[in-house]
């Protein structure tokens, strides 16, 4: 079982992130995307974006930089082996675009128990070089019981 | 400024559907594009050896297909402003057919206040639902 009390806690911010234009092609590429926004700079910025814009998924990237210190915390004892992603939102202020570079700070928002499950959310809070919020990325693990 | 019309909205009005060919190569890719390399996600015999029945698609790739119908319709993935989804059942995908995911978007809501449209994507594999709740909010 996750150990509701550390419901609240936050975790310390990650090392930046550099948003790369071929990272963001990649990216686009690999969930299906044929919009020229995500591919093709001129199209990006007739559009009035400063460069390539990431898929609406991409944040994920940076959610996952700050999950390692949540599942290897043990007081939060998570046993990653037994974790199945619930579901997943990203709510975007901006879009995030080629160039930003990103920190982020994980908060556990919620720990819940499902008969012998644990439902962990976590809220991750992503922001650019000048410390504004770009996006939350609300993430819900459920750790299936023994 | 988008091409779309709010006032011309109705809801349960259909905007696009898609049907996606996910194949091994497909799964390859977006681990290396997201780092999300857990081997269920290309290994039969790990997925097999943990209780699954195949490797099954990276949920974060369904997710991230599926919004592409949306994203196709209002033509600007920076327009969507608020996105997620449940994971409700695996897309398992044979390593010699692969799999299809059939994405069909609807007006789920329209916001004529804040000029947002919320687009709620059903998505099925196989004719089980994949998805559930999927919704993203469109700044027009």
């Amino acid at each position: 079982m996750v150990n509701p009390n550390v419901q609240g806690k936050k975790y310390p911010e990650t090392a930046p992130y550099l948003v790369g234009r071929e990272k963001v092609r990649e990216f686009a590429n690999a969930v299906f995307s044929t919009n020229p926004i995500n591919h093709d700079l001129f199209a990006a910025q007739a559009a009035g974006y400063p460069d390539l814009v990431a898929p609406p998924t991409f944040a994920v990237l940076i959610q996952e930089r700050s999950l390692p210190a949540v599942l290897s915390d043990p007081e939060a004892d998570i046993d990653f082996s037994r974790v199945v992603h619930g579901d997943q939102r990203f709510i975007h202020k901006r879009p995030i675009v080629a160039g930003d570079e990103l920190t982020s700070i994980l908060e556990v928002a919620s720990v819940k128990s499902l008969g012998a499950h644990s439902m962990i959310t976590f809220n991750t809070e992503i922001f650019d070089r000048n410390k504004s919020l770009v996006c939350t990325a609300i993430s819900t693990l459920v750790v299936r019981g023994e | 400024m988008t091409h779309i019309n709010i006032a011309g909205l109705e809801v349960g009005q259909e905007i696009g559907s898609h049907s996606f060919h996910f194949t091994r190569d497909s799964l390859v890719r977006y681990a290396g594009a997201s780092g999300d390399f857990n081997p269920i996600h290309y290994r039969d015999d790990f997925a097999k050896s943990v209780g699954l029945d195949g490797v099954l698609a990276h949920g974060m790739l369904t997710m991230g297909a599926a919004v592409q119908v949306a994203v196709n319709w209002v033509g600007d993935p920076g327009k969507v402003i608020d996105y997620g989804v449940r994971f409700t059942k695996p897309v398992f995908v044979d390593a010699n057919t692969g799999a299809d995911v059939l994405v069909i978007g609807k007006v789920g809501a329209i916001d004529l206040e804040n000029n947002t449209v919320r687009i709620d994507l059903s998505a099925s594999s196989a004719e089980v639902t994949v998805l559930g709740k999927a919704q993203a909010v469109i700044q027009l």
